[in-house]
């Protein structure tokens, strides 16, 4: 095979990776299958159905539409980098975990990597606001009624979080 | 199915982008990749070399003033959506960004992508004729400027040539006395619309002076179609009917596997009585709020 090799590296949940990829890697490949990080799920791979969204720079966006190549440089979050540092589940996990947000779970971090960001950006959706966060995800176990519910209950405990920083500060 | 292998290069400045499209007859520019990414999974397009325009500098500007809205090339969607100023300019920007796609989508793709992307059934290219804008490009031999009438020549095709490189695009501040709308039908927000209606109306007193509609989805490429006579100065419901009638004569509905060509046209006819009203109310109100 004489397809040319792009060392890069790519720093994925604040670990630095380096590889060597075809120009043509998908990132949401790269993540898999050269670094095992098998979180992060491939449905569509066109950009559809949401499964394979991470963060760059902290803004939601699709690892199939994206090449390995062009994420070097810039700062991914997968699912894997959402638990908290002492290994719990994070706020969107833990409420997903408490609204029954998933049943196969295909869908899931791309939902949560959103939801991530969206209550970042607003830390109290209404119900509506909720909906609109996740319209650009499919999922076809759920119909999205507890999804819907995980994205308030993970806002609220998130502002829990914050109050309790703020506390202890 | 993954791309084809391809040659991958992120140049630093527009010279040094230039010079490898202008080197490579089969070189495709990757600007957010929203639109084509997908086209390259599906082996659709399979260029030989791809132009990463990411890393040019001075390009990610959004910037309105009397004048009207000016966009580069690596603006992304979301962040013209959210900019108030582009809001006060010209309102028809964001009324039809919110409906491009999802966030997720927005935060990557460009405005100026999509635009030179030419889809007839994308927002931003109808709203870009409709309010008579433009594309700056840059090529081997300098800058031109491409008025919107001229840009669209036919499906997924623009005016651009291979070895240009679009850098920013202009949309032209809403006029005195004018008011915008936009609506669209498409199956779930955030997908591709069946059919989609802006309008710009001008009003003198309660009357209407101009009148134009743009609709995507409808034909093959962004059409834009002047209602003025057909009002002939008003909204009520003989002079919309008589409105729709007038602008099915100039479209061309095409069947595809997302809708026939009539239910389009019944769309087209429902939409721009909606759309027209909506655009006329906005122009009374801004009028007496500047009063
Ligand atoms: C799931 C999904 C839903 C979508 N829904 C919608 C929708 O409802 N409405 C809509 O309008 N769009 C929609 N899009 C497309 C989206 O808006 C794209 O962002 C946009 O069409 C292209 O912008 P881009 O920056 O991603 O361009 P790219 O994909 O990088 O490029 C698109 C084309 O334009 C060329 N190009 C890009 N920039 C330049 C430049 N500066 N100079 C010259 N050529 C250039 C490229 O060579 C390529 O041929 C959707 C996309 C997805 C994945
Ligand atoms: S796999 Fe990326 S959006 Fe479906
Ligand atoms: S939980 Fe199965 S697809 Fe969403």
């Amino acid at each position: 095979m004489s397809e040319k090799q792009h060392e890069i590296r790519l720093r994925i949940n604040g670990t630095e990776h380096d590889v060597a990829v075809p120009a043509r890697r998908l990132l949401s490949d790269a993540l898999r299958h050269d670094l095992g990080l098998t979180g992060t799920h491939v449905g569509c791979e066109h950009g559809v159905c949401g499964a394979c969204t991470v963060l760059v720079d902290g803004e939601p966006m699709r690892s199939c539409l994206m090449f390995a190549v062009s994420a070097a440089g810039h700062d991914v979050t997968t699912v894997e980098g959402l638990a908290r540092p002492d290994g719990e589940l994070g706020p969107v996990q833990q409420a997903f975990r408490e609204c029954h947000g998933l049943q196969c779970g295909f869908c899931t971090p791309g939902f949560l990597t959103t939801i991530t960001a969206g209550i970042a950006e607003n830390p109290e959706p209404t119900e509506d606001e909720a909906r609109d966060m996740i319209a650009g995800n499919l999922c076809r176990c759920t119909g999205y009624q507890n999804i819907v519910k995980a994205v308030c209950r993970a806002a609220e405990l998130a502002r829990d979080d914050r109050a309790s920083e703020d506390g202890a500060a | 199915m993954k791309p084809a292998p391809f040659d991958y290069v992120r140049p630093g400045t527009l010279e040094e982008a230039l010079q490898a499209l202008a080197g490579h007859p089969e070189a495709k520019i990757l600007a957010g990749g929203q639109s084509l990414v997908p086209l390259l999974s599906m082996r659709l397009a399979a260029p030989a070399v791809l132009v990463d325009i990411n890393d040019l500098p001075d390009l990610d500007h959004v910037r309105a003033d009397a004048d009207g809205v000016r966009i580069g090339a690596l603006a992304r969607h979301a962040e013209v959506l959210k900019d108030a100023e582009v809001a006060r300019v010209q309102p028809l920007v964001p009324l039809a960004l919110a409906n491009v796609a999802h966030p997720t989508i927005r935060n990557r793709g460009t405005t100026v992508g999509s635009l030179v992307h030419a889809d007839a059934a994308a927002e931003m290219p109808m709203v870009l004729r409709l309010l008579d804008g433009s594309v700056d490009v840059a090529g081997p031999g300098g800058r031109r400027t491409i008025p919107a009438a001229e840009l669209y020549v036919g499906p997924l095709e623009s005016s651009l040539h291979h070895d240009e490189i679009a850098v920013e695009a202009f949309f032209p501040a809403l006029g005195a006395g004018s008011g915008v709308a936009f609506e669209e039908i498409a199956r779930r927000h955030g997908d591709y619309a069946m059919c989609g209606v802006a309008a710009v109306v001008t009003v003198e007193g309660d009357r209407v002076v101009s009148a134009k509609a743009g609709y995507l989805s409808v034909s093959d490429i962004p059409a834009v179609v002047d209602l003025t006579e057909a009002l002939d100065g008003s909204v009520d419901a003989t002079a919309l009917a008589a409105a729709a009638a007038a602008a099915l004569e100039e479209l061309d509905p095409e069947t595809d596997i997302h809708a026939t060509a009539d239910y389009r046209a019944h769309l087209a006819t429902v939409l721009t009585a909606r759309v027209v009203t909506a655009a006329y109310d906005d122009a009374r109100t801004r009028a007496g709020g500047s009063r």
